[in-house]
């Protein structure tokens, strides 16, 4: 990603910056016309004709809206609290400071503090772990009971896909919350049950997805091909079928890290999650639910922490996806 | 009606404006977020007299769609239209209206009233929602003072002067419950409901088989009669020669040659003209090449503005008539048959009809297949009663139009579908029914090549991996991409294109990538199925002369499916005519097209001009 940025980020301040504009003349293709070349790329044509390799960059380059750039930033600061939350927290997680409670966002402390005087940003940066493992968990657990359920469903004997077919409408027809929040009421809450239990209630959407991917290739022009070339089935199944089919999942996984971390925050939110010292955002919302009123910040900071992830998960899922459609059409 | 006689009364009278003036006609697109300008029609001139056709001839990308619906004023967003005139003519000086000054508002009052829209497939442009009927009564509500009562009256006057049995019914069918022809009949009354004086139609036959085509050409014929002048536009010469009287033939945005349709179709004088009346394959052609050069027209496919389209072009074999470096001798493993016939010089025959029948034994076998598929509506029996035998070296065409069983047949030879009755064997062995794993060894030697390339293409695949997917397996990795560089040679494409992702070809590319798989597993028999129907009559040429010349050189047999007639007589020895799921006539090329049988036979003979080239039929008058 960072490389696929850094000529981008150079011309940040005007859209359409001077890089991207020699980037997109190097071809001398007609189709790809320059929007107002500057001066200094018309004056000096010989980077143009040394960079005619990367013709295919261009393409990508030019796609680079300032929208994805500031949702590619953003996602590395995630990152980078989850990975390395000491760079960026200015206090201990838990830290208490009883004579600083509940003071307000301000310089010493950008998101404020909370009861005791925690200050809200670095606990915000500590529970980025959690809360990113819980989704990023989640999504994989869901993803991967998806594939099983969808192929099954799509590819297996014809009363067994049935059977799938049946039980994933089941589970499709509870609302996703109602599911998790009946598996957390029976496992007790915990990180794991969290996991689990977003997992298993967004699985159903993705594994009707997966399923109609898998008969949309499976009943394709080039699998008959395969057939014809007296290809067998597994060799088909493995080479055209399962390939083609999941594809997309992969888009589909940042879409899914984002969803479940909501989904994970409101299990946290109704007390089915980690356990409240944990700075975990779920659990930060739960906390601060007492203090609505005198303290809405408590609230409102981590709950706008989470859409921003959402946001930009979603955001990072679309590009990827427009990029794979891309390359396929 | 009263008006039309006046009209009449004015394209008699004396020296009336033309109807339709369009002089130095520029049109461009601009891309989104750019400044430049991309011509798209440059420096068009054309004049259309009251009554008269004008054709307007081209192959994809060519631009005279883009034309088209100039005059319609349905460029869309992003287009520059310049001319020097645009004009629509009207019965007095006073009623010339410029077609260039027209806002939104006047276009919606000029289409539809003086001017007729008829497009390609009226399956999309009619709403799939609404009635045919109230379709044509939006037109007259819109451009006539009719009330309700003369609307309705007016809509089955029209319905049925377009031919459309059952006016009062069809009136109130939606589009997809009418046949293609009579969906094609509601549009064009649709265009003629608001009575215009100029009626564009865009390929308004391509979609449909040719007997209906011919009924519908007629129908135009007969609005020609009644002075409404035609912009027809159309690839298919043979349409145009039946109905045009004036010709322009486009390329690149321009107009290369214009003329009256006899002269432009008898004697051409531009080079392109003359390449394109010999792409048109018929029964003449048979055994001649009908591409002149190779070079040229593939490169002046749209979708060849691509890197190495001059590189691809000039090492295209056919034009020096000798096999490409990679096809020569050919290393110890090319086990295909008989290189050495491939001993053809300069514009070499095919000798398809010409040679010995000693190459005869039978190959492959079809003996009373039937298929039948369970419906809504009961059951619909696809394949009634079909028996066939394709020889070996030789090349059986199946003709017939849509839903007449030729393409569940070939699935049923192909093995891809099991047949209720009757069974199909390949050199003497059972081939269907049969389980598949006891033909999946055997599976190499029956190839195909679809309509749409492109769908049988694993999309994340790049060429050279779609065609060694088709070589034996376990070869060593240099034997692999030896073989895939012979392979496109063979085909006439170059080794750069072993890289490319199929999306990023042209048409014809792409059908020669699905040719070389097909050759790749070295086949007794390719089945063809409408494989150049999609691609543009030059390039069809193209793939035409390589079905022929490969055939010829390895010995192949084909089975040939196809719609057009033309492309049958041009390429087959043997012919199958098909209707509604039986064989109707079937025999050596020349016995059935020279003395049909069967009346459907004849009708087909007679409808699509096989026997002449499209330069001798000459306009029928109606």
């Amino acid at each position: 990603m960072s490389t696929d940025l850094a000529p981008g980020t150079q011309g940040t301040p005007t859209p359409g910056a001077p890089t991207l504009d020699s980037a997109v003349a190097a071809p001398s293709t007609q189709a790809l016309a320059t929007p107002e070349p500057t001066l200094s790329v018309q004056a000096d044509p010989s980077p143009s004709g040394t960079r005619n390799p990367a013709t295919a960059r261009a393409g990508a380059l030019r796609r680079l809206s300032p929208g994805l750039l500031l949702a590619a930033v953003l996602a590395a600061l995630y990152l980078l609290a989850a990975v390395a939350p000491g760079l960026l927290a200015t206090h201990g997680a838990s830290e208490l400071n009883l004579s600083a409670a509940l003071t307000p966002p301000g310089w010493a402390h950008p998101f404020g503090t909370d009861e005791v005087g925690r200050d809200l940003y670095s606990r915000v940066v500590y529970g980025t772990r959690t809360s990113l493992l819980i989704g990023a968990g989640a999504a994989a657990v869901s993803l991967s009971l998806a594939v099983v359920l969808g192929t099954l469903a799509a590819l297996g004997p014809r009363a067994l896909a049935a059977v799938v077919n049946r039980v994933v409408e089941v589970q499709f027809a509870f609302p996703t919350l109602l599911l998790a929040l009946l598996l957390v009421a029976i496992t007790g809450p915990s990180a794991v049950a969290q996991v689990f239990a977003v997992a298993i209630g967004t699985t159903p959407g993705y594994a009707r997805m997966i399923r109609g991917q898998l008969l949309g290739v499976r009943g394709s022009g080039y699998v008959e091909a395969a057939t014809l070339l007296g290809h067998g089935r597994g060799r088909i199944l493995l080479r055209q079928v399962l390939p083609n089919a999941l594809r997309p999942l992969v888009a589909v996984f940042a879409l899914c890290v984002g969803q479940s971390i909501v989904w994970a925050s409101s299990l946290a939110f109704l007390g089915l999650g980690v356990a409240p010292p944990s700075p975990e955002w779920g659990a930060l919302l739960d906390a601060g639910r007492a203090y609505v009123v005198h303290a809405p910040w408590l609230t409102l900071i981590p709950g706008l922490v989470i859409v921003v992830l959402a946001v930009v998960a979603t955001t990072l899922g679309r590009h990827l996806q427009a990029a794979l459609d891309h390359e396929e059409h | 009606m009263t008006t039309v006689l006046e009209r009449d009364a004015a394209t008699t009278g004396t020296a009336p404006s033309p109807l339709l003036q369009v002089s130095h006609l520029d049109v461009g697109f601009r891309p989104r977020g750019s400044h430049a300008v991309r011509p798209v029609v440059q420096d068009v001139s054309l004049s259309l007299p009251r009554g008269g056709c004008l054709a307007l001839v081209g192959e994809s990308g060519s631009g005279k769609s883009v034309t088209a619906r100039t005059l319609v004023g349905l460029t869309g967003a992003g287009a520059t239209v310049s001319a020097e005139s645009l004009v629509l003519g009207g019965a007095t000086p006073e009623r010339d209206l410029d077609l260039a000054s027209l806002d939104a508002a006047q276009w919606r009052r000029v289409r539809g009233g003086r001017i007729g829209f008829v497009l390609q497939d009226a399956l999309v442009s009619l709403d799939p929602l609404r009635p045919v009927g109230r379709e044509i009564d939006e037109v007259l509500r819109l451009h006539t003072e009719l009330n309700r009562t003369e609307r309705s009256h007016r809509v089955r006057e029209l319905l049925a002067s377009v031919g459309v049995p059952e006016p009062q019914l069809r009136a109130g069918q939606r589009p997809d419950q009418l046949s293609g022809g009579l969906r094609q009949r509601a549009l064009i009354a649709s265009a003629l409901a608001g009575e215009p004086e100029l009626l564009v139609a865009d390929e308004p036959t391509t979609a449909l088989d040719v007997t209906v085509q011919a009924q519908v050409l007629e129908l135009l014929d007969q609005a020609r009669g009644r002075g409404v002048g035609v912009l027809l536009i159309s690839h298919d010469l043979s349409v145009v020669a039946r109905l045009a009287d004036t010709v322009a033939v486009m390329r690149g945005g321009r107009i290369v040659e214009q003329g009256p349709a006899r002269s432009v179709l008898e004697d051409p004088q531009h080079e392109y003209t003359r390449a394109l009346l010999a792409a048109v394959p018929s029964f003449a052609t048979r055994g001649r090449r009908l591409s002149l050069d190779a070079g040229a027209p593939e490169a002046a496919e749209p979708g060849a503005s691509v890197p190495d389209a001059s590189v691809h072009s000039t090492a295209l074999p056919d034009a020096a008539g000798s096999a490409p470096a990679g096809t020569a001798p050919a290393a110890p493993s090319a086990s295909h048959v008989a290189p050495a016939q491939a001993t053809r010089t300069g514009r070499g025959e095919h000798a398809a009809s010409g040679k010995d029948d000693t190459r005869g034994d039978v190959v492959l076998q079809a003996t009373s297949l039937r298929k039948a598929f369970r419906t809504p509506g009961g059951t619909h029996v696809a394949v009634a009663d079909v028996s066939l035998a394709l020889r070996r070296g030789r090349t059986l065409g199946i003709v017939g139009e849509s839903g007449s069983g030729k393409s569940t047949t070939a699935r049923l030879v192909l093995g891809l579908t099991e047949p209720d009755a009757g069974e199909v064997t390949l050199d003497g062995e059972a081939w269907a029914p049969l389980p598949e794993g006891r033909r999946r060894g055997r599976r190499r030697r029956i190839s195909v090549v679809a309509q749409d390339p492109l769908s049988s293409f694993d999309p994340r695949w790049r060429v050279e991996r779609i065609i060694a997917d088709a070589l034996p397996a376990r070869l060593p990795r240099a034997e692999r991409a030896a073989r895939v560089t012979r392979l496109l040679g063979q085909v006439g494409l170059t080794d750069a294109v072993a890289h490319r992702l199929p999306l990023t070809l042209s048409g014809g590319q792409r059908q020669r990538v699905a040719i070389a798989r097909a050759l790749a597993s070295e086949p007794e028999v390719i089945v063809l199925d409408e494989a150049v129907s999609a691609l543009d009559v030059s390039v069809q040429a193209q793939v035409l002369d390589l079905l022929a010349r490969l055939r010829d050189e390895f010995g192949l047999s084909y089975l040939f499916i196809s719609h057009d007639l033309g492309v049958i007589a041009h390429l087959s020895d043997d012919v199958l005519v098909m209707r509604r799921g039986e064989v109707v006539e079937s025999g050596d090329v020349r016995s059935v097209l020279t003395a049909p049988q069967h009346p459907y036979t004849q009708e087909l003979v007679r409808a699509a001009d096989v026997l002449h080239t499209p330069d001798r039929t000459g306009r029928r008058t109606a």
